[in-house]
């Protein structure tokens, strides 16, 4: 291993801008004549638009134009979509209602866009736009998804009956019923797996701007994956033909999922700039990323894990109800569909597993991927039931989980997935000895003696990542493929440049690309440079989500420099005038077998471009090479995390007094990343379980509306992590990379409820477990042991 | 529209701006200082703390002609040409940063929390004092880690600039 090659902890070299405040996000980006948008939002969860009067709001100073939903449709500006297709159990497709950017006949949710007024400066256009009056019939709201199936609730969208948007399952339930009916034990649970708001530190921007004179249209914008903005905006919203589109994703501060949708705000501020002819600029507010941003999770589920005799898991089944909100945004389809599903098997051999899901329509604000999309949900419960079924046993719970860890691979489970590689006792095995986990049982009985309560919970977790491979996802219904491109381009002088489809909003993909093509290429780190976020740079890529940079984005990275090492031998074979055959290339030197004739990388380069030594009928100029690459499996990522809490019953605070972490990424890049990665989706995945709730009142108004309400995890909530991993090579990439950026946020939530839940001996608790949540949980469990006695 | 003036970074700026206008405004949309940041609106996140006569402010809750008269300093004074403060290069050196967008209102935080608290910081202090800057991205861990070594590089007199 080199200094910047792979494996080594090279410090970041796009950290420069951003720790002397020179980064460039959306909001720093200012375009002459700029003009600032700002748009009206429904007050109510659910309300007919009667009409809306302008005209005092239009007269208001700065104001260049105050637009509503029914010019949108005028223009023939197209609705928002969902681009993955789910078929319920009988056949039938989704019932996926219109999502206009701007509403005109009724708004669905708390936020929902009602008109925008474009003026000279932002306080000018708020000001505009207190001054619209809209009249509404406002109507009875939903906004629980254990309710909007009853007979009571309003029905939301005319597509769609009871709310439903599918019934779907997967498995055998006939297997699955006949292995309960013939269980020892059963355990069941439960669970609700709380609505989150991502909050990534950077609120949404965009910037609109089109220019006449070429009829283009540029798009600044704080997404994930600019190519998938840009199709989607001209080929099914229809604002302009996808070559007059360019989107720019400058530096994104941070996304999470939540910036991998698109949402109506980039769309309207491109129609809104070519309207007014100026460009149109919006950022959101906090308070406005609450009511507009798509939330996370949010699944009702009743679930049971079915064992034999011996504690093997025999069978697990699941219902859940998934909350979509008000309209199917962009990928929320897949989400407690096949992200979830497939994971239900977990890290054991279960032989038979089944799960029906409903998706339902709320008066909230949509719902889709976040952090582990999917994963989070699916662990909660397979992790949460093996718990309660090792208590209920009497069985110790990493016991009860070695016992049923699958141990040989590949392994197909009923739910699709096929595990390549892995080894999940060793993992287990690694965090067990940095737990202490011997010596847990002397640390309880000292924190007794000082009244307090201690529990120690696990969570051993398997994600499905490296998004996708095309034709899978294609068959389960997904309308895009998920492959990824790269394009090396070697300059005369020597400097590299690589153009990734892939985004960094956080990832470090600046350093650790450039760490991969250092080492290949046997040239300097300062030498290489990583070019993301513009479609006019960099050709069509899919994004950065999914954990699937590394294992996708690095290995279209390796094909595209195979190709770059074929070509430069070649034109090292010109150079040196002997046989490409006998071109060797190490450690950037080209040497010819057996001899002493060698020449440099920078030799070589600016020979493919001065093309003196070959002619174009022997050999094409230049050293430019692209690849695209689709993968052939998913990755599946695993581990094991170990929490443990110490809880003060007068007050119910939780304290997270040791947090170990063993994961299995594969061949790991920049450990120093990853790990930064690790830490970042535990304290994601703590906050869900101790501290986050995105809560709507029965009217559909979001009670936690700002970081006043919504308890976002703070340096004093957390410790400092114990991380440690363990290695099996992912099978199916050239690197052998599993991924490594959900992880924390998958396994985290149920290794804090497994601790909580011990240290108060009662299962009887949802999550956020606040402080509140767990005071009243040993409450009701003293009163229940006093009744037993 | 009344009249503000004050000195940014050292230099003495004078403008008339409208009165609603905030100080992490003014320096972003007047001065083009786009290092600080604006991450909520409740001032609970602390992407815009600046430091005003030698303190740390959230420029969110400040009207700028509150600043009237005042010293601020934003992130962009820190660095000495090339040469970096060493908290900042204490966050590159431990990877406390990620997506970045926290990190100038936590670098200038922790230089805030240094000039009041030492060169000595243990985890326990440095977590509460950072109860005012949210992160969503590191979870802490190597936040805590660079402070703690900022601290100490500071106090070790080889670069003494403090932002004032």
């Amino acid at each position: 291993m080199s200094a910047t090659g792979i494996g080594a902890a090279v410090r970041r070299k796009e950290d420069f801008r951003f720790i002397t405040g020179k980064g460039q996000y959306t909001d720093d980006v200012n375009r002459p004549g700029q003009a600032y948008i700002h748009f009206l939002r429904s007050p109510h969860a659910h309300a007919k638009i009667k009409s809306i009067d302008a005209k005092a709001a239009q007269a208001m100073p700065g104001v260049l134009a105050v637009l509503t939903g029914a010019q949108l449709a005028a223009d023939k500006i197209g609705n928002l979509i969902c681009g993955w297709m789910i078929h319920s159990k009988d056949g039938s497709p989704m019932k996926m209602a219109p999502h206009p950017a701007i509403v005109s006949a009724k708004a669905c949710y708390v936020g929902d866009p009602v008109a925008v007024v474009v003026a000279e400066t932002s306080a000018q256009a708020k000001d505009a736009a207190e001054k619209i009056k809209v009249d509404y019939e406002v109507l009875p709201a939903v906004a629980d998804p254990a309710a909007a199936q009853s007979k009571g609730s309003p029905q939301i969208h005319e597509v769609a009956p009871s709310n439903t948007i599918y019934q779907w399952h997967l498995g055998d339930a006939n297997a699955v019923d006949a292995a309960f009916k013939a269980a020892k034990h059963v355990s069941k649970l439960d669970i609700l797996n709380n609505r989150l708001v991502p909050n990534a530190m950077e609120p949404r921007a965009a910037i609109g701007d089109y220019d006449t004179g070429s009829d283009s249209f540029t798009l600044w914008n704080t997404t994930q994956n600019p190519h998938v903005a840009r199709l989607v905006i001209s080929a099914f919203i229809g604002m302009a033909p996808e070559h007059k589109l360019r989107v720019i994703a400058p530096d994104v501060g941070g996304g999470f999922g939540s910036k991998i949708f698109i949402y109506p705000e980039e769309v309207v501020c491109l129609w809104a700039s070519k309207k007014v002819g100026r460009p149109v600029k919006w950022v959101s507010d906090r308070v406005e990323a609450f009511l507009a941003d798509a939330h996370g999770r949010d699944h009702v589920t009743h679930a049971e894990m079915a064992f034999d005799g011996d504690g093997k898991i025999t069978a697990l089944r699941a219902k859940t109800i998934a909350n979509l909100g008000a309209y199917m945004s962009t990928f929320s389809s897949s989400v407690p569909t096949y992200l979830y599903a497939t994971l239900l098997s977990g890290q054991y051999a279960i032989p038979q597993i089944y799960c029906e899901v409903d998706a339902v329509y709320t008066n909230t604000v949509p719902v889709d991927a976040y952090r582990g999309a999917g994963r989070p949900e699916a662990t909660f419960v397979v992790e949460r039931l093996v718990e309660v079924g090792a208590r209920e046993l009497g069985i110790d719970p990493a016991d009860l989980r070695a016992k049923n860890f699958i141990a040989h691979f590949p392994h197909q489970t009923p739910v699709i997935m096929a595990y390549d590689a892995g080894d999940y006792h060793a993992s287990l095995k690694k965090a067990l000895e940095l737990a202490d986990y011997k010596g847990f049982g002397k640390r309880k009985r000292e924190a007794e003696r000082q009244g307090k309560l201690r529990g120690i919970g696990f969570s051993t977790y398997i994600e499905a990542c490296g998004i996708a491979p095309s034709q899978a996802v294609g068959s389960l219904g997904c309308g895009v493929g998920l492959w990824e491109s790269a394009e090396v381009r070697v300059n005369p002088t020597g400097s590299v440049e690589i153009l990734t489809g892939c985004h960094s909003h956080g990832q470090g993909h600046e350093t650790t690309f450039a760490q991969l093509a250092a080492e290949r290429l046997g040239i300097p780190i300062e030498t290489v440079s990583v070019v993301h976020g513009d479609t006019d740079k960099v050709q069509f890529g899919m994004g950065t989500y999914g954990s699937r940079s590394g294992a996708v984005g690095m290995s279209a990275l390796v094909k595209a420099l195979d190709k770059i090492e074929a070509k430069a031998k070649k034109v090292a074979s010109y150079l040196l005038e002997a046989a490409e055959n006998d071109i060797v290339f190490k450690d950037g030197k080209f040497t010819v077998a057996g001899t002493d004739k060698s020449a440099a990388w920078g030799d070589v380069t600016l020979n493919a471009y001065i093309a003196h030594k070959f002619s174009g009928a022997q050999l094409e100029p230049g050293l430019k090479e692209g690849a695209f690459y689709d993968p052939t499996n998913f990755t599946f990522p695993a581990g094991c995390h170990i929490c443990e809490v110490e809880i003060d019953p007068s007050t119910g605070d939780t304290a997270i007094v040791n947090w170990t972490a063993v994961d299995d990424f594969g061949v790991v890049v920049n450990p120093m990343i990853v790990e930064g990665q690790v830490h970042g989706g535990i304290a994601q995945g703590v906050g869900q379980a101790l501290l986050e709730n995105a809560v709507y009142d029965k009217d559909g108004q979001l009670v936690t509306g700002s970081l006043m309400d919504y308890t976002m995890p703070r340096a004093d909530n957390l410790p400092s992590f114990k991380v440690g991993t363990t290695v099996t090579k992912c099978p199916s990439n050239p690197l052998g990379i599993k991924g490594c950026g959900e992880a924390g946020a998958i396994a985290a939530p149920a290794a804090v409820i497994n601790a909580v839940t011990d240290a108060i001996g009662s299962e009887d608790i949802s999550m956020p477990a606040t402080a509140q949540a767990v005071w009243s949980a040993i409450q009701k469990r003293n009163q229940s042991r006093q009744a037993a006695q | 529209m009344p009249a503000v003036k004050l000195t940014v970074n050292g230099k003495a700026v004078t403008a008339d701006v409208d009165a609603r206008t905030l100080l992490v405004q003014f320096l972003r949309e007047n001065l083009r200082l786009t290092g600080t940041h604006v991450g909520c609106d409740t001032s609970q996140c602390g992407a815009c703390v600046v430091h005003v006569n030698g303190k740390a402010v959230k420029s969110c809750t400040l009207l700028v002609l509150t600043a009237d008269g005042t010293d601020v300093r934003t992130i962009e004074s820190l660095a000495t040409g090339d040469k970096l403060h060493p908290m900042q290069e204490a966050f590159r050196e431990h990877h406390g940063l990620q997506c970045g967008f926290c990190t100038p209102g936590m670098i200038m935080t922790a230089v805030d929390i240094v000039n009041r608290k030492g060169n000595s910081l243990d985890e326990k202090t440095i977590r509460e004092e950072l109860e005012g800057n949210l992160c969503r991205c590191t979870g802490y861990h190597n936040i805590v880690k660079a402070i703690a070594a900022g601290a100490k590089a500071m106090g070790s007199g080889a670069h003494s600039q403090a932002a004032e």
